[in-house]
């Protein structure tokens, strides 16, 4: 199986675009929405074309505001960012965005987050994706209980997670360019689009050691002495298709709706897209030859 | 073979029966699909609960209380549908309001807003009154008493004093039964201490017991002008809060991005599900063709039990939703890829039907736990946009493994191919494979 073959090469291309994911992070950090940090978030759509920023930021100030960001979106639209509004703000609101009813326009949608709850979403969101990771960990190890030779299922379970560190990484440090390029700043869906990602691409890799569980029964059965590497090819290569074909599908749906779908799940549509592809890719190419390796290394030392 | 004819045959017809059920009352508007606030516009509040001055076993009562008194005062906003529910977020008190349709954040702050505090609290012995009414004095020299705003059931407002000189307006508060045995209760085992009455954490008037009250009714009387007094047994009589409530976040969508969104993710599905169709019949042919009766199949049961549970939908909801249907055909996927298998190494097809479903069930299986695990843990964590799409998510794995294992073998037998021949090898066939 070339991939086994030429797993080297694969590693390195792996390195390089964990690299690059490490410097994207680096570069342009993650963003941090007001679902951790608290505030408030205003979409406000101008009927008649929005006013330039210096007349509604002369607007805002005017009404109190002070320490917002202000973003243009579209053609028509505004975000607005801020701490949160005090009861005058949220009343003055329409008549400050709307520059005394100079500029017409309708508030699509109005989003306040308090600081304490913000806080807790950030810990809850880290335990989640520690929990994820951890209960996954277990399932596989349990699952794969009966295979320990020639490695055991632990090792299973910590290159399928060494694949899903991959995956994350990947996933963010492209939010990361994404944030920068367009101002998508992470938020609650995010984090749902991580998760979404590790329960897909870890559904996808269990599906190649599931294979690679069998092929070695098999030889075991048929007392056939066969190479790691050669069995864990086979099963790369009778898994390859279905792989690409699952992801293929996924990517589908997903590309419908990024393109199609709901405004406020693009980022969302498009985060996955990326985990998928990711994920797709760590399940063929990093996982599996990583269990080669592993064995490999282990034969050396018996040496 | 018969049976297995017969048992697809009954599928089809049940799957057209749950689909003519979810557009009928679609169409009728018997059942319809419960739309999330960011997807039919509406505010929503939620609200933080001060229980610092509440006995643990009198939380639970406040809360209700709490949300009672809340969703009275929100029905008198005339709000269709409104919800009003509390929960526990990691020890947190909070409640919940969602106003569909309201879309002036403000004026429903506004409204709830209205809503009086009402505390009874008993001065601390060797404390005396303080001064100044910064919460942190209050709190040191008063103790709260089991009484609350959740005991009250009525006020009024009444002119009282000696006759002769001014009459002072003062409001007077009526309890519940459950009111009357504690305001008896506490007014006997407290003569002469001082038992304060505050409205929004401000005492109001803080008299001296000097005797058991066992009627259950006590007097408010501040240095209120008439108007004052009068506005508040208004707002006491819509109800009173047992507990101080602080707003920590709120959300208001537009209708109209709401429906845009509805709209748009329709759009979305359809097109999602035609190219995943598209894809399935091309490359596997004529199992492709199963699989996509399969997927119809499992979409309307989705759709149906959105409709029965019923499932909240939000935007997130539909993206899973729409996600699921391209995992769904996953364990279809596997076990056809298993069946060409199966096929090439000299099978019948009749074997390979047989051998692929039975060799591809622990992937399938396995690999679907660890979809589950994932839609458990994120329905945990979740606030509503990720609770609804998680519940939807793990909806769709369990109903599309369901339905991918079981009707496409069913349909698979029902067909009966049998033998090695250049037909069944063509529509066995997929796109590489000759």
């Amino acid at each position: 199986m070339f991939i086994i073959r030429y797993r080297n090469w694969f590693f390195a291309f792996t390195a390089v675009v964990v690299l690059l994911s490490i410097a994207s992070l680096v570069a342009f950090r993650l963003h941090e929405s007001i679902d951790f940090t608290g505030g408030t978030l205003v979409q406000v759509t101008y009927q008649n074309g929005r006013p330039d920023a210096a007349t509604l930021e002369q607007s805002l100030s005017a009404g109190g505001f002070s320490g917002y960001s202000l973003r243009e979106v579209g053609t028509n639209d505004y975000d607005l960012r801020s701490s949160n509004l005090s009861s005058e703000q949220r009343a003055n609101l329409s008549q400050i965005l709307s520059v005394n009813g100079k500029y017409p326009m309708t508030v699509d949608s109005l989003n306040e987050i308090g600081p304490s709850i913000g806080a807790q979403l950030r810990t809850d969101s880290i335990t989640a994706i520690a929990l994820v990771l951890l209960c996954i960990l277990l399932f596989i190890a349990f699952a794969f209980r009966k295979v320990s030779k020639p490695i055991s299922s632990w090792m299973y379970g910590l290159m399928a997670i060494v694949g899903l560190c991959h995956n994350v990484l990947v996933t963010t440090g492209f939010f990361a360019l994404l944030g920068h390029l367009t101002g998508a700043q992470v938020d609650t869906l995010f984090v749902t689009a991580i998760l979404t990602v590790l329960g897909f691409s870890v559904h996808d890799t269990i599906v190649v050691f599931d294979r690679v569980r069998e092929n070695l029964r098999i030889n075991q059965d048929r007392n056939r002495r066969e190479d790691f590497a050669e069995t864990a090819g086979r099963a790369l290569g009778q898994t390859f298709t279905r792989s690409i074909n699952t992801s293929l599908t996924v990517l589908l749906t997903l590309l419908a709706l990024y393109i199609l779908g709901p405004q406020s799940t693009q980022v969302f549509a498009l985060t996955l897209l990326v985990g998928i592809i990711a994920g797709t890719y760590s399940s063929i190419f990093l996982a599996t030859p990583l269990l080669v390796w592993v064995e490999k290394r282990r034969g050396q030392k018996q040496k | 073979m018969l049976n297995r004819r017969l048992v697809a045959l009954l599928i089809i017809v049940l799957g057209m029966g749950v689909g003519f059920f979810v557009y009928h009352t679609q169409k009728s508007g018997s059942w319809p699909f419960k739309l999330g606030l960011d997807l039919s516009g509406g505010t929503q509040l939620v609200y933080q609960a001060d229980l610092n001055n509440i006995q643990q076993q009198d939380v639970a009562g406040s809360m209700a209380a709490l949300r009672d008194t809340i969703a009275r005062r929100v029905n008198l906003f005339g709000v269709a549908e409104p919800l009003v529910q509390t929960e526990t977020v990691s020890g947190h008190q909070r409640l919940i309001v969602e106003l569909p349709g309201v879309t002036d954040t403000q004026k429903a702050i506004a409204l709830i807003g209205q809503t009086p505090v009402l505390e009874f609290r008993l001065l601390k012995p060797g404390a005396s009154i303080p001064t100044d009414i910064s919460t942190t004095s209050i709190s040191a020299a008063f103790e709260p008493a089991t009484l609350t705003g959740k005991d009250l059931t009525s006020a009024t407002l009444q002119f009282q004093g000696a006759s002769g000189i001014v009459q002072e307006p003062t409001v007077v508060l009526q309890f519940n039964s459950e009111g009357t045995k504690l305001f008896s209760q506490i007014t006997s085992d407290n003569v002469g201490t001082v038992l304060g009455i505050f409205v929004d954490g401000v005492p109001i008037t803080t008299p001296v017991i000097n005797e058991p009250i066992p009627n259950g009714t006590a007097v408010i009387s501040g240095n209120f002008t008439a108007q004052q007094a009068k506005d508040l047994a208004a707002n006491l009589n819509e109800g009173a809060l047992p507990v101080p409530i602080t707003l920590i976040s709120t959300e208001t969508v537009a209708g109209t991005l709401g429906s845009q969104a509805v709209q748009d993710g329709i759009l979305a599905g359809l097109v999602g599900v035609g190219l995943v169709m598209l894809f399935m019949v091309l490359w596997y042919r004529l199992p492709g063709l199963l699989a996509c009766v399969a997927l119809s199949v499992y979409i309307v049961a989705v759709l149906a039990l959105f409709k029965l549970i019923p499932v909240t939908l939000t935007a997130a909801g539909i993206a899973a939703f729409i996600l699921s249907i391209g995992m769904a055909v996953d364990a279809n996927i596997l076990i056809f890829e298993r069946m060409k298998e199966e096929l090439r190494g000299g099978k019948t097809a009749e074997d390979a039907i047989r051998d692929g479903f039975a060799r591809a069930w622990p992937s399938i299986r396995d690999s679907n736990i660890s979809s589950m695990i994932t839609a458990v843990i994120l329905f945990w964590f979740g606030t509503d946009i990720i609770q609804g799409f998680a519940l939807v998510f793990g909806l769709g794995v369990l109903v599309s493994m369901l339905t991918a294992i079981s009707i496409s073998r069913t349909f698979l037998y029902a067909l009966g191919f049998k033998g090695q021949g250049a037909f069944s090898h063509f529509f066995f066939g997929s796109g590489f494979s000759k």
